[in-house]
């Protein structure tokens, strides 16, 4: 019975996709979605703002969840969920204005409650404290018109872990629903840059995909540029030019050790970690000009790629780890060119548009976000390897860095608002845009990290 | 012994050239900044183990500067910024003028290095404009190497579009920050 239901909503999340942004985004609206902080003041985030369209996914009702034995603790989870799933396009949450009753459980859910809302799917759950600084979370996914659940599942956990909790029940809700895996519970990397010369400060940060929960793990007073995540989730490798010139470092972000891998002469940057995260992509200019170079951080083998006296860089891996993906100033403008990484001739991947560069490519390899100047500026484009078409995403004219979630599903972007640099996500159909806002200082350069549950 | 004193003349015409007032804000003070400010970095793990180093200096300390001589040469000597179109590292005729006085002044004066800081404006990605901003410091390279120069006086630095020395999105700004500036050490 579950079944039926799921094949109707999958049914009309793929009609979304197709139909959607025609639809949609002539009457999109903008809906603020305000999240009280539940941390320190030190906590970066204040709001987070969601441009969605009208009526795009599927009605959903998230309850409050029930809370037993404990106290001060606000409706995070129901809170953390809403906000997942509305920011992903494909769920239209119900008010909770409009809610008639608040089960938290199986037996006082009143269906007819939630059909006179139109809700198609509902959530509910409870947290119970057990002493100790720990939680048990439960939660129950129904099919309102079916009457029955579609799954559930019980978390025992320690205080401090109700948001990543928050998010991996997402991930479940958005799974079981759409059929893709979500990826609410990974973390982004990115750069902040506070202050004004001489005390200028860099981070390089890691924080949950909304936003929350920043962690330092460098600090600099000079520039941090193109932060990577190996495939592992363990390494990041960026450019740090604490030396006065651009060099590439890797960390790893459980320990802070960190080794530096490339300082030759002249430009060391755009690290790209091969899929099998033996290897990086470089771009080097030692020999000349900037070229592209895979080396081995196993055995610190270094090899040249392309050999051309325009300017190529932002090195991408295809996800077989059969090609690289770069930027190439060889026909002028920059566009998107690619090579075989066992070598061979390079070959030009892009031709709509005057600007296209920092191709980052898809899971499935079948597209790759890029920027691209088609006469509006600077914006995030989805590039088709299948007709080689660029489709602009965004309506903004400074957008930066764009990279996939690990489900493919959402690409996280810098851009400019109110006169600094903030993070924003769009839906890969581009119906749904949501703004991370940060207190302060410049945050750019986002890198969604790969699946790992440790993160 | 020749190299010292010939230092302590540069920094003694430097410190006169400075007295002068000819020069505008945007070129020296961040150049101090980006050469002398410390080159501290901390690192931290997510398990709460990291390491922590400071001070990862690379010995670039104490560079005073280095431009003497008047007249007419000398007022090309003082112009120590040239600038350049967008997505472009071709030297202007006023900017090869500047870049060939600074070449005459480092033939005469055999000790002296430089370094080349390139940079782009904010527009486009910013790893192609860190390969922007080392284009453009390799043309002031190439023309002063062709007027005798040897390339191992001279080091290529780009910042790309990091170190903005104009704030704001327009052409103005954009133009003050597509630049290379000439550092003397």
């Amino acid at each position: 019975m579950s079944l039926i239901l799921n094949l109707t909503l999958m049914n009309k999340v793929k009609d979304m996709a197709i139909f959607g942004r025609p639809r949609f985004a002539g009457i999109s609206c903008i809906f603020a979605v305000l999240l009280t902080l539940l941390a320190t003041p030190a906590m970066a985030v204040l709001t987070i703002e969601v441009n969605k369209g009208v009526d795009s996914g599927i009605p959903i009702a998230i309850v409050p969840f029930g809370i037993e034995g404990a106290s001060g603790l606000p409706h995070l989870p129901a809170d953390i969920i809403e906000s997942d799933l509305s920011s992903s396009g494909k769920f239209d949450a119900v008010s909770r204005d409009n809610f008639i009753s608040r089960p938290t459980d199986l037996k006082s859910i009143q269906y007819k409650d939630w059909r006179l809302l139109k809700a198609e799917a509902l959530v509910v759950g409870k947290i119970i404290n057990l002493g100790n600084g720990q939680l048990e979370v439960r939660f129950r996914l129904v099919d309102v018109f079916r009457e029955t659940q579609l799954t559930g599942q019980k978390f025992t956990i320690p205080e401090d872990r109700i948001r990543k909790v928050s998010h991996q029940i997402s991930d479940i809700i958005y799974e079981q629903l759409t059929g893709k895996p979500g990826a609410f519970d990974t973390k982004i990397a990115y750069i902040t840059a506070e202050g004004e010369l001489p005390n200028k400060k860099f981070l390089l940060q890691i924080a949950d995909v909304d936003g929350f929960g920043p962690r330092t793990v460098l600090q600099s007073n000079e520039p941090i540029l193109s932060p990577a995540w190996s495939p592992d989730g363990n390494w990041l490798a960026y450019v740090s030019f604490e030396k006065r010139s651009s060099n590439v470092y890797i960390q790893n972000v459980w320990s802070g050790e960190r080794k530096l891998v490339s300082e030759f002469p002249g430009i060391n940057s755009a690290p790209a970690w091969s899929p099998d995260g033996r290897s990086l992509a470089l771009t080097l200019s030692k020999d000349g000009n900037p070229d592209i170079y895979v080396f081995n951080v196993a055995n610190n083998s270094l090899r040249r790629l392309t050999r051309h006296t325009a300017i190529d860089t932002e090195p991408d891996w295809s996800p077989d780890g059969r090609t690289i993906a770069f930027t190439s100033g060889r026909s002028g403008a920059p566009q998107i060119y690619r090579v075989p990484v066992s070598g061979g001739n390079a070959q030009r991947m892009t031709f709509e548009g005057k600007y296209n560069a920092g191709p980052s490519h898809s899971p499935d390899g079948k597209s790759m976000v890029l920027i691209t100047d088609q006469g509006n500026g600077f914006r995030v484009g989805l590039y088709s390897t299948e007709d080689r078409s660029v489709r602009e995403l965004t309506n903004t004219r400074q957008d930066e860095s764009p990279s996939f979630a690990p489900n493919g599903e959402m690409i996280i972007y810098a851009t400019q608002k109110g006169g600094r640099s903030v993070l924003s996500a769009v839906s890969v159909d581009g119906s749904v845009q949501q703004t991370l806002r940060f207190q302060q200082g410049s945050v750019r350069e986002p890198a969604w990290s790969p699946f790992n549950r440790k993160l | 012994m020749r190299n010292v004193s010939s230092y302590v003349v540069v920094l003694f015409l430097s410190v006169a050239i400075v007295g002068c007032g000819g020069r505008k804000a945007v070129d020296r003070d961040i150049d101090v900044d980006a050469v002398d400010g410390v080159g501290g970095v901390s690192t931290s793990g997510l398990d709460g183990s990291g390491t922590s180093t400071s001070g990862l200096d690379d010995g670039t300390t104490g560079i005073g500067n280095a431009i003497g001589a008047g007249g007419p040469e000398g007022e090309l000597l003082s112009k120590r910024v040239v600038y350049f179109d967008y997505n472009s590292s071709l030297l202007t005729l006023e900017s090869e003028a500047i870049v060939q006085a600074h070449a005459d002044f480092l033939a005469n004066n055999p000790g002296v290095q430089i370094i080349l800081e390139g940079h782009a404006d904010e527009r486009g990605t910013r790893e192609y404009n860190l390969a922007l901003g080392e284009d453009r410091a390799k043309s002031v390279a190439q023309v002063m190497e062709a007027l005798s120069v040897s390339g191992g006086r001279i080091q290529n630095v780009s910042y790309g579009e990091e170190r903005p020395v104009a704030l704001g999105y327009d052409e103005a700004a954009f133009a003050l920050n597509r630049r290379v500036e000439i550092l003397y050490q």
